[in-house]
């Protein structure tokens, strides 16, 4: 019927991202397309012979070009489904990175949502805003952008630790976000329900079928559901199927990934109540304001631009609080029976904290502000499972909100996820080559988690669909390496956060060395362009420089030596350069502008590049040598098709979670959970031994031969 | 119930495989076990049944147990299967009574298959059904129902037993040639010859012992002496495991309150500097203490070589046979007597103690006798103590200055203690003394002794003993002792330790305090073999109220 229209569609599309003519997709029985759509190999051999990428619509092996079942279907490099901070940053990436790219979400006005907490950072988040940001991502420069109050947290605790957290106005950060991905080239956005994955013959994915009949063809589909596959949202014990408050749910993916052979668990989350701003008395209410020298998320200064700041206040839970929630504990999910899913432990409910820490009498509570133009306020470490009717007078129990009205009541989220070990370190499944998984769907929480795996699953799907090798970030390189290590590894019982001891390296994975880190990667594969590489470079330069000055330069400002030898407690020794000065505690670069001895081309971040390299040189080298080390031991690899269940000496739990997981390494399988340090013993005992055998039966077969030749 | 593994198996095991190669130029199997010039026979009738044996598990097993079809052992079954072994001491005296171990998921199979218990003898096509831990009187038979020994069967079922796997225990005569029929039985009937250590090695895979356990197990069945059982027993009940598992979580608390702040800011109290810092010096101080035992370990393990040299006639050999209370050595007053390396074993304060009696040095042309002096001088540098033996009767002469002065080099290069022995003591005038405080820098001790009544002897035992830094180790008392590699990560312990301290001192930001403690935290984690980053995280979060 449209078959025309669709066409020209098409033709009005490919002139934006092809010079070349484009041939018509190939005719389909209706009857195949929830299972496994067969496309002509011929057809793709043809154009991955052809070094540039090939386009958006697949050469016809038929004539009848009228006769199209599924005329009105369309062609695309990668397809991503979802438009949360994972799927953003996956369909920038891809698109970027100059792949055609479909976003398809459920509601265009719901893109890049906060739906729980509008911030971005804090410990261990902030280095994976940072180190997305050094790759070329997009999450960075929005709460740059869009931030309401900013804090540096930890600053006297270390450098690897510090962490930036930013207050971010929600409607702004997804109208900006919107603005963002519809007008990158190569991208296009679409508003559908995807209910089924369209597969080739070989295992390999060739598109998605969505709820109105729609098919997408694609050799790179990236899943990012987040909360939405089969979600159920609970206020205390009433619920109803939705994906997010007042948000349908998306159904029958699940059923297909299920039938497909993926196994699918479910996981809880939860938000607290909003309030009105307006109606909350903060006259009594510690505030909490930003920082005066805000710093940034992203390495590209152009964004660094500064705007006014908003407040967070503190209040505290009272008795009438606890007592109210002791005498209505029956109603909450966990306490009342109803529930057994646990909720993370980093985000227990108010109920779970008074249950669980019973000398404490009060508990911290955070108002933070949701955005500069809407009167919401969320309201911090309050999230619980009791019934509406008994959340505002629990909201009343505490100072400040004694009149407050309650805008949204706090609920709870519970949806399908798929164990994460189903992907390799790539994101790509083991099972459906092409298929990539980020964000809530392999079990994480937090915009940030999501991000950045979402830029991985993104850069990722471009590069299969442009049949170029998948990009791993090892484990010991970043914090996103990290995340997607322990994603595909351990076994999760809750929502995976990101957390600062998660990282046993991470005095080389700080936050101001991310894009000495990533960014040369980010560039390599195209994701950092021209200009930021050239700015990149020459704040490289400005560093190695200024390091080389301040060791050659000694001091003889007499001042400057008092005061040193005051701040620091330790005498300066005749002609210290000013190196030597700063290796000293509690010496800042600071010190030298002050005194006129510090470099005024430098930018604020650079000089505390620098003061870190230089002050902890000997400590960052000697976590370099046990890196190193480990890692000599740790990536030992193990053969793909050991079969784990016939090593009697592990536990079972170890064959079991083993062969499931299937890892590539020592290091990896030590990291399984499940396995203990026992098993890992066994298997590199079993290991040996077998290469022994292997010897032993070599050495057995020589001299067979030898007799035989003899005899 | 003893813990000897087939230690003794590990010569005769081995070699059939290294020495393989050498066939290729026999051209021809036979010549290599007849001759077997690489097997160095501890005990010569074990020697050779091991080696058939061993034999058969590379050859004929297949024809015998698999069947004709299949060509080759699973290994599957080799890894995992039931092992058998004798347990007890091989190639000495007869004892009265030697067992046999079965260990593995068919051990009562096979036990069945070649035990028959006597009360129910009559009853045809009877399948054994053992009661764990309840002994039985019967027979062993073999294949063709030939009664081999009459044994008492002891089954242990898992996880009741050693191994935490089902073992059954078959005591026998303690004649070698029982105990021999007895295993070779069971190996017929399914159970595969034990690797040495390998019941050990199964307790460790199967959780019954951590690895500190499974090596002092080792430690226990090897021992030389009394005080060096009695540690390693004590390490395997656990005396040393949980000061290394106390530390470490002391380690990892300290971790959890650390790092649950820098996750959780702003929802946490600050920390309590006073209580880290003297945490801290506590474990410091009980990783050092730990480490004081390494010595004792080393000598318990391997003994202490103590070499006695002098010039001739001075009373080495008369001193030797004085402490060991033999007459090991020939004495007589002809300068030039000894003239090889004399041993004789003493144990001192439960350390086994070897003492090496050396040929007088000195100039002398007499060929037989320049060998014994060279000898004595390289056993000098060998050992762990030198006792410079003198005459109190002559007093300090010019040959015992060059003497001397030899010893010094040697010492110079090999830095153990000498101590200068003054012998016929009783005999000499006290003027004939004075040297000793001439002399005196050049000794680590000077101890007074007359060979012929054994006075001063106890004296020259307590002295060696503090030079080797054992004068801490309590007589008779049970305590523990660190082997070398326990040693090596105590040490990285304490200089993770002693790190962190610094750090402190140096007033550096608390993250760093945690790349130290997580250091201390691994090494005291490889000791017993554990990991830890998802301990810490589960700390954070049973102890503290955090998260929003």
């Amino acid at each position: 019927m449209a078959a025309a229209a669709v066409s020209f569609l098409h033709f009005t599309r490919i002139p934006r991202h092809f010079s070349i003519i484009p041939f018509l997709r190939p005719p389909r029985s209706p009857s195949l397309r929830f299972r496994r759509s067969c496309k002509p190999r011929l057809c793709f051999n043809f154009f991955r012979a052809d070094s540039r990428r090939h386009f958006s619509v697949v050469p016809s092996s038929s004539s009848d070009w009228n006769n199209h079942v599924a005329a009105g279907d369309e062609t695309y490099d990668v397809i991503v489904v979802g438009g949360g901070h994972a799927g953003c940053e996956a369909a920038l990436a891809s698109a970027r990175l100059g792949a055609k790219t479909l976003l398809l979400t459920l509601n265009i006005d719901r893109i890049a949502w906060q739906p729980c907490n509008p911030a971005v950072g804090g410990p261990a988040k902030s280095q994976l805003v940072h180190e997305v940001d050094a790759l070329g991502g997009e999450i960075g420069k929005m709460a740059d952008r869009c931030y309401l109050q900013k804090r540096v947290l930890n600053v006297s605790r270390g450098p690897a630790v510090r962490a930036l957290r930013a207050q971010t106005d929600k409607r702004e950060y997804a109208i900006e976000m919107k603005k963002i991905v519809e007008s990158t080239p190569n991208l296009s956005i679409r508003e559908a329900m995807v209910t089924d994955l369209l597969l080739g013959t070989n295992d390999d994915v060739k598109g998605v079928h969505t709820f109105f009949g729609m098919n997408f063809y694609s050799n790179s589909v990236v899943l990012t559901t987040g909360t939405f596959m089969s979600g159920k949202v609970w206020v205390g014990r009433t619920s109803m199927p939705a994906g997010r408050a007042g948000e349908s749910a998306s159904h029958g993916l699940t059923e297909n990934l299920q039938s497909l052979g993926f196994e699918t668990d479910r996981l809880k989350t939860g938000t607290p109540a909003r309030v009105d701003s307006r109606t909350v008395d903060y006259s009594l209410l510690e505030p909490q304001h930003g920082d005066e020298e805000v710093h940034w998320f992203s390495f590209d200064p152009t964004y660094h631009i500064e705007r006014e700041q908003m407040c967070c206040y503190l209040t505290r839970t009272t008795q009438v609080t606890h007592q109210l929630i002791k005498d209505n504990l029956h109603e909450t999910p966990t306490y009342g029976g109803w529930v057994e899913a646990k909720g993370p432990r980093y985000c227990p409910s108010i109920e779970d904290k008074i249950v669980r820490f019973q000398d404490k009498d009060s508990h911290q509570i955070f108002l933070e502000p949701e955005g500069r133009s809407v009167p919401e306020l969320y309201v911090q470490g309050f999230s619980t499972g009791l019934p509406e009717r008994l959340q505002l007078p629990l909201l009343r129990t505490l100072p400040g909100l004694e009149n407050c009205s309650m805008l949204r009541p706090a609920y709870a989220v519970e949806y399908d996820y798929l164990p994460a070990h189903q992907c390799s370190r790539s994101l790509m499944t083991k099972k459906i080559q092409g298929l990539f998984f980020s964000g809530q769907i392999n079990g994480t929480t937090g915009y940030e988690e999501a991000a950045a795996q979402g830029i991985i699953s993104g850069i990722n799907a471009a590069r299969h669909s442009d049949g170029k090798p998948l990009i791993v970030l090892e484990r010991e390189s970043s914090y996103i390496g990290t995340l997607i290590d322990d994603l595909v590894t351990k076994d999760l019982r809750e929502p995976y956060r990101m957390l600062t001891s998660r990282s046993e390296y991470r005095l080389i994975l700080r936050s101001d060395n991310a894009d000495s880190r990533l960014t040369p990667l980010g560039h390599e594969i195209g994701l950092v362009d021209d200009k930021r590489w050239t700015a990149y470079q020459e704040k490289q330069a400005r560093i190695s420089q200024e390091k080389k000055r301040l060791k050659s330069v000694r001091v003889t400002s007499e001042e400057l030596v008092n005061e040193v030898t005051l701040l620091s407690g330790q005498p300066v020794k005749d002609h210290s350069t000013l190196e030597g000065l700063l290796k000293k505690p509690h010496i800042e670069y600071k010190l030298f502008d002050k005194h006129g001895l510090g470099n005024d081309d430098l930018s604020r971040t650079e000089k505390e590049c620098i003061e870190i390299d230089i002050k902890y040189e000997g400590l960052i080298a000697r976590q370099h040598s046990q890196l190193q080390q480990m890692v000599h031991r740790q990536h030992k690899p193990l053969p793909a098709d050991l079969d784990y269940y016939s090593m009697k000496t592990l536990s079972h739990e170890a064959r079991e979670k083993l062969s499931k997981v299937r890892p590539q390494t020592i290091g990896q399988a030590s990291r399984v959970g499940g396995v203990s340090p026992a098993d890992i013993t066994a298997l590199l005992i079993v290991l040996e031994s077998n290469r022994r055998k292997a010897q032993e039966l070599k050495r057995h077969e020589i001299l067979a031969s030898v007799i035989a030749d003899s005899s | 119930m003893s813990l000897l593994p087939l230690f003794r198996h590990f010569l005769t095991r081995s070699k059939p495989t290294t020495a393989i190669p050498v066939i290729r130029t026999f051209k021809t199997l036979t010549p290599l076990f007849l001759s077997s010039p690489p097997f160095k026979p501890i005990s010569n009738s074990i020697t050779q049944a091991s080696s058939r044996v061993a034999e058969n598990g590379l050859i004929l097993n297949k024809d015998e147990r698999v069947g004709s079809g299949s060509n080759r052992p699973d290994p599957d079954v080799n890894s995992s299967g039931t092992i058998a072994a004798i347990v007890t001491s091989m190639g000495g005296q007869a004892s009265a009574v030697g067992i046999v171990r079965l260990s593995g998921p068919s051990a009562v199979n096979i036990a069945a298959r070649v035990f028959r218990p006597l009360k129910k003898r009559k009853r045809k096509n009877f399948c054994w059904q053992p009661t764990s831990h309840v002994v039985e009187y019967g027979v062993v038979c073999d294949s063709h129902g030939n009664v081999v020994d009459e044994v008492l069967a002891i089954p242990m079922l898992a996880p009741r037993s050693y191994t935490k796997e089902d073992v059954v225990e078959l005591q026998c005569h303690g004649n070698d040639v029982c105990l021999q029929r007895v295993l070779r039985v069971c190996l017929e009937a399914g159970a595969k010859l034990a690797e040495p250590g390998e019941f050990t090695l199964r307790a460790f895979l199967n959780g019954r012992l951590d690895l500190s356990q499974a090596e002092d197990v080792g430690k226990l069945v090897s021992a030389k002496s009394v005080a060096a059982a009695d540690a390693a027993l004590a390490g395997i009940q656990g005396g040393f495991s949980s000061l290394v598992k106390s530390l470490r979580t002391q380690c990892i608390e300290l971790l959890t309150e650390i790092e649950a702040r820098l996750d959780f800011d702003d929802e946490m109290p600050p920390l309590d500097m006073d209580l880290i810092l003297s945490k801290i010096r506590a474990m410091s101080h009980d990783v050092e203490s730990a480490m004081e035992t390494a010595n004792y370990d080393k000598f318990l393990q391997s003994g202490l070589q103590i070499a006695i040299i002098g010039r001739p006639n001075v009373g080495k050999s008369s001193l030797l046979n004085s402490w060991s209370k033999s007459e090991r050595a020939i004495v007589t007053d002809i300068a030039g007597t000894t003239r090889d390396v004399v041993e004789a074993n003493v144990t001192v304060q439960g350390i086994p103690v070897t003492l090496l009696d050396t040929a007088g040095i000195r100039e002398t042309n007499d060929i037989v006798e320049k060998i014994g002096v060279e000898r004595s001088e390289a056993v000098a540098m060998g050992a762990d103590v030198v006792i410079m033996t003198v005459s109190a009767i002559d007093g300090w002469t010019n040959e015992d200055s060059k003497l001397l002065d030899r010893i010094k080099r040697t010492k110079a290069a090999s830095g153990s203690p000498v101590i200068l022995v003054i012998n016929k003591i009783d005999q000499a005038p006290s003027a004939r003394l004075e040297f000793v405080n001439t002399t005196d820098e050049s000794f680590d001790k000077h101890i007074y002794t007359c060979a012929i009544t054994g006075h001063g002897i106890s004296d020259l035992e307590a002295a060696i003993l503090e030079l080797v830094g054992l004068q801490n180790i309590p007589a008779g008392g049970r305590k523990w002792a660190v082997n070398q590699r326990q040693c090596e990560q105590l040490v990285r312990t304490k200089e993770a330790l002693t790190r962190l301290r610094a750090s402190i001192d140096d007033d550096l930001p608390f993250d760093f305090w945690t790349i130290d403690l997580r250091d201390a935290a691994l090494a005291l984690g490889q000791i017993s073999g554990e990991d830890i980053s998802e301990e810490v995280l589960t700390n954070i979060f049973g102890k503290f109220c955090i998260g929003k």
